[in-house]
């Protein structure tokens, strides 16, 4: 599948900003067999004082900027074209129960490895009542997979879409005794209930497909970016990325731009501002799918 | 002679009759047989001979030293002033260089090998993938930092500064508690109890071999300075503020080696270059003493919850550009479960055993680690695999010899079987006892040593002595310690002469002055805010004085003056109804708060001052009576502000820093004045409003001489508007903005007065032009605002 993205995020200050510092990662990465950068530029406006484009240690793209003189608005703009590969959906994981010793013999701290997803990071930390209500939703001598899935529906079904309801920093506990949010929320809720039952479980920031195809709902999540799940579900089958806001495995539909443990490794702003006064921020999506296949 | 010996003997006998090491423990004093180790007769001999009545005076002399020089440790409570004196156990510890020596060796090797580790687990992780070391202990540890991974430390080291608590067992041999790799504490208070001990016991220590620190401090000041850092570059200290329980010590630190004492705020990064924002302009830093943990001192890629950071510090040291003593992540290094692995990845490492080891750990992650510590749990101390801190420290630790620490219910099998990974069982060491005095006899105390070690070009340098902690109690047990204790000084005594050294007066690299605009903008607002503060508590103080003079005086009646006064307090925020008015104490806490950051910038008996100050104030809420006894009070505290003042103004060396607090003070006092006659000059202002003034400017002295008549209008404008002679007047105060501005870096750019100069200038002239007959209430508002305007042109010339 072949999208045209576009993003834009922009500030504005009543108050102008003094100088900042920001790091953004807002550009859909290029994962082989996954999914292909075929181009995709940043635009910032005014132009920073300095641009520092760098690679985090989870490989995602991050770029650095800076200003030193007052401003009072700023806006990013992303275009990209991205080719989406389709994945093979066939359950290889692990039974749950042997998920624990697959873990305890890996011998490896590589960026991939499903060890830096299991405890507490910083925005989510396993927590006895999220737990407590994965296990209840899942089989235990099923499979891994099987258990994301049932977690990933159940949290689907219980928690409400609610863009009103909580901001970026709502804890996770808060969100899920609540049972109300976003994407965020959803992902957020349901790492805590994976790492809780001991499965690597990570964040995935990106896009959604905005126009649905042809007799298909539009999905939640479309105007802004979005944020759904990855799991690993044991060595043969690796990472399996599940989307509890829309209760579905992400798939062609989902472009993803970052992977880490939660939020705090891939917000696609981060930066200190120094300005008093109020400041106001606007989001803007568009994920438009292409008729036919670029050339290869 | 031999009389003479017999009695000293018989006096050791005395001193040590409470002296009974507990069974099964070595003692540092006394040899298993009872008998005095070498290392400590002279000690003895010596302490025995004093005459008992004068070992208090002795001691007084410590601590006294420890009160002068300002020597505090920091509580958190709900007390404002959470600060506690410092417990010094005045006998000090002694070994011998001989024994000293092989420590030293072990711990040199320690340090080597967490360099090693650290460059593996940041690099190439071979520790990992070899099975030396579990992955899950690095990919788990909240003090492995990611956006550090792959970055090389700019000095091509990871470690400079590290520390090793150290305990002997009962077999007198030394073991290794924990490992202090992050930002350890302690090398200030050692330096300290040092001085204070050897005031305590200055004739002993003349004559005995003790090896001196100041080689030490001296060879640590120059690598900062000259080989972690860069030619040109500031060496600072990062400290996260003065709420930290250490702070005394970084501010210590700072003045002592002539480092740049830094906060997170006063730091910035530009194209990848760590720089101080000072009064003339941004500075690079070469290298930072890193006082807080590595996590918080980067919000943009750290913990983004950190309000004590600097965005893009860890970019400026991924380019390159700043040493991090120590680098950031070596926090690792401090991970209780690493202890497990050290043993065989020292041999791996190194190709030799651990010359000193340590406590004996077991990681609850492996299935026979976790049988071995179920099965011994009686034996152990059961804790968080992930704690970095020290083993006897309560807040991890679940269960000592099988019984639980925090909840009662804990079922502790349960917990090692389902969560065995974030748990290690270590053994339940004893320590060694030394003496301590206690009610005038000599009784054993457990104690443990912290030793300082640091990198310098020709390797690794052990400060000779350390921070020695002396339990409160009787018992042996490592655990015993998290109760607190007292601190002691470590004597290593050297067979052979020792020559005297004072301090750090002769320092072997380039002599460095500080550069007198070398002065954070952050220090400089703090300096100006707390001169304004104080001036504003003083007139605060003197108008409630007058009020509740002419309160009693009314004695009921009705007096406009009166009424006038208390509306215009009350403008300010000061009910005068309140006998010690909450505004008032406002006003005073904010000077301290000012005054608690600058610390190292002046004396500490300017900042004793000034809680003095505070106290007092606090003292008289609710004791006295409005009226006379208010106005009696007040007189007090005044008394208590200008002790301040005058210690500032007649003892504070005429830095660029004393400079922003005088032009703080002259310009509230400036403001605070034009103010009074604003209000107090209205046509309709009540009788007795002209003698008011004179006497809240503290002028009725001086007018009486001045002047051979009663006040009036224009004596009172001429007096405390337009005397040049009248430190009250408000064109005294601007000609001292204008001399001590003059006097600032950038006051004047090739040949052209600063903005700030011509702002200064334009109201002083403003005011030095007039006659008391063209002045009125109106021009005084005038006024008023052209000097508020100028705390503004200060703030963006020097502040920001």
């Amino acid at each position: 599948m072949l999208y045209d993205i576009g993003l834009t995020i922009s500030y504005s200050y009543t108050t102008p900003a003094d100088a900042g510092r920001h790091a953004l990662m807002v550009l859909p990465k290029d994962l082989p067999g996954e999914q292909r950068l075929i181009a995709g530029s940043l635009d910032i406006k005014p132009g920073p004082a300095e641009r520092l484009d760098r690679t985090d240690f989870f490989g995602n793209q991050v770029t650095e900027i800076a200003y030193r003189n007052p401003h009072s608005e700023i806006v990013f703009a992303v275009q990209a074209r991205v080719e989406r590969l389709p994945e093979g959906a066939d359950d290889r994981s692990l039974r749950l129960a042997d998920l624990g010793g697959a873990l305890a013999a890996l011998r490896s701290v590589d960026p991939d490895s499903p060890l830096h997803f299991l405890g507490p990071s910083q925005r989510v930390a396993p927590h006895p009542q999220m737990t407590a209500y994965a296990r209840a939703q899942v089989d235990e001598t099923g499979t891994v997979m099987g258990a994301v899935r049932s977690v990933g529906l159940a949290l689907h079904r219980d928690m409400a879409f609610d863009p009103e309801a909580t901001s970026v920093s709502t804890p996770p506990l808060e969100a899920f005794t609540h049972r109300h949010g976003v994407c965020q929320d959803f992902t957020h809720v349901m790492i805590a209930c994976l790492r809780g039952l001991g499965i690597p479980a990570g964040y995935v920031s990106g896009f959604l497909r905005t126009i649905p195809p042809k007799g298909k709902p539009r999905l939640e999540g479309a105007d802004a970016m979005h944020a759904w799940v990855r799991a690993w579900c044991g060595p043969q089958a690796g990472w399996w990325e599940f989307d509890p806001t829309n209760a579905m495995a992400a798939g062609t539909d989902h472009i993803v731009v970052g992977r880490g443990r939660d939020y705090a490794d891939v917000a696609p702003i981060k930066g200190v501002l120094k300005t008093v006064g109020p400041q106001s921020s606007k989001q803007a999506v568009d994920v438009v799918p292409l008729e036919s296949p670029a050339p290869k | 002679m031999a009389k003479a010996k017999h009695s000293t003997a018989d006096r050791v006998r005395d001193l040590l009759a409470a002296y009974r090491p507990p069974a099964a423990v070595a003692d540092e004093l006394l040899e298993a047989d009872g008998r005095i180790r070498p290392v400590w007769t002279q000690f003895i001999n010596y302490f025995a001979r004093l005459p008992r009545d004068n070992v208090p005076r002795l001691f007084a002399r410590g601590d006294q030293h420890l009160r002068d020089a300002g020597v505090y440790f920091r509580q958190y409570g709900p007390e404002m002033e959470g600060e506690r004196d410092w417990p010094l156990s005045h006998v000090p510890v002694l070994i011998s260089e001989k024994e000293w020596q092989d420590i030293s060796d072990g711990l040199i090797q320690r340090a080597e090998l967490l360099e090693r580790i650290l460059a593996d687990i940041y690099g190439s992780n071979k520790l990992v993938s070899g099975g030396y070391l579990p992955a899950q202990l690095v990919a788990g540890n909240p003090e492995w930092l990611r956006p550090l991974v792959g970055v090389k430390p700019r000095s091509g080291h990871f470690l400079h500064l590290v520390a090793f608590d150290i305990g002997r067992g009962p077999d007198g041999t030394w073991w290794v508690l924990g490992d202090r790799t992050q930002a350890p504490s302690g090398i200030g208070f050692a330096l300290e109890n040092r001085v204070a001990t050897r005031k305590v016991f200055s004739d002993l220590f003349a004559n005995s071999n003790v090896i001196r620190l100041a080689d030490f401090f001296r060879v640590f000041r120059d690598a900062m300075t000259h080989e972690w850092g860069a030619p040109g570059k500031i060496p600072g200290i990062l400290s996260p503020g003065p709420l930290n329980d250490t702070y005394f010590e970084h501010a210590f630190i700072a003045r002592y080696l002539g480092l740049m004492l830094l906060e997170g705020e006063d730091l910035r990064v530009e194209d990848g270059q760590l720089l101080v924002r000072t009064v003339t302009g941004l500075h690079p830093v070469g290298v930072l003493w890193r006082r807080l943990d590595a996590a918080w001192v980067d919000p943009l890629e750290l913990n983004e919850g950190s309000q004590i950071g600097t965005p893009g510090l860890v970019s400026a040291v991924r380019q390159g550009s700043v040493t991090m003593v120590n680098a950031l992540g070596s926090g690792i290094m401090q991970t209780r479960a690493l202890l497990a692995f050290l043993p065989r990845i020292s041999e791996r490492l190194l190709g030799e055993p651990l010359a000193l080891p340590n406590i004996a750990t077991w990681w609850c992650g492996q299935e026979a680690e976790r049988g071995y510590v179920r099965a011994n749990v009686e034996n152990m101390v059961i804790g968080e695999a992930l704690s970095t801190n020290l083993p006897f420290d309560e807040t991890d630790t679940l269960a000592i010899g099988g019984r639980p620490q925090h909840s009662a219910d804990l079922d502790l099998p349960g917990l090692i079987d389902r969560q065995g990974d974030r748990l290690v069982g270590q053994e339940a060491v004893t320590l060694s006892t030394t003496p301590a005095y206690v009610d005038g006899m000599l009784v054993p105390r457990p104690m443990s040593l912290r030793v300082f070690l640091a990198r310098t070009a020709a390797g690794w340098q052990v400060m000779p002595g350390g921070f020695a902690r002396i339990g409160r109690t009787g018992d042996p047990s490592a655990v015993s310690m998290q109760a607190g204790g007292a601190a002691a000084d470590v004597w290593i005594l050297s067979e052979k002469m020792v020559e005297w050294d004072g301090s750090l007066h002769e320092p072997s690299g380039p002599f460095v002055r500080a550069e007198p605009g070398m002065l954070p903008s952050r220090a400089a607002d703090n300096l100006f805010w707390l001169g304004r503060y104080v001036e504003r508590t003083e007139m605060a103080i003197r108008l409630l004085r007058a009020y509740h003079a002419r309160r009693a005086e009314a004695a009921g009646h009705p007096f406009p003056v009166l009424e006038a006064l208390g509306a215009y307090l009350a403008f300010y925020g000061i009910d005068p109804e309140e006998t010690m008015p909450r505004g008032l104490l406002a006003t005073l806490s904010s000077a301290i708060n000012n005054g608690r950051s600058v610390r190292d910038r002046f004396s500490v008996d300017g900042w004793m001052a000034l809680i003095d100050l505070a106290r007092g104030a606090r003292e008289l809420e609710g004791t006295i009576e409005p009226g006379d006894d208010v106005a009696r009070a007040m007189g007090v505290l005044l008394r208590k502000v200008t002790g301040f003042s005058g210690l500032v103004h007649e003892n504070m060396y005429r830095f660029a820093g004393w400079r922003f607090l005088s032009i703080g003070r002259a310009l509230e006092r400036a403001s605070a004045t034009a103010s009074l006659l604003q209000r107090f000059l209205q046509p309709d202002a009540p009788e007795g409003s002209l003698d008011l003034m004179v006497e809240a400017c503290d002028s009725v002295m001086s007018h009486r001489r001045l002047y051979a008549v009663d006040t009036n209008r224009e004596t009172v404008i001429d007096l405390l508007a337009l005397d040049t002679k009248n430190p009250r007047a408000i064109l005294f105060q601007l000609n001292e903005v204008q001399q001590d501005s003059q006097l600032l870096p950038g006051a004047e750019k090739a040949g052209q007065m600063s903005a700030l100069s011509k702002a200064i200038l334009k109201a002083h002239t403003a005011l030095a032009v007039a006659s008391p007959e063209t002045l009125d209430h109106r021009s005084f508002g005038i006024l008023r605002n052209l000097i508020d305007n100028l705390s503004d042109d200060v703030h963006k010339a020097y502040l920001r």
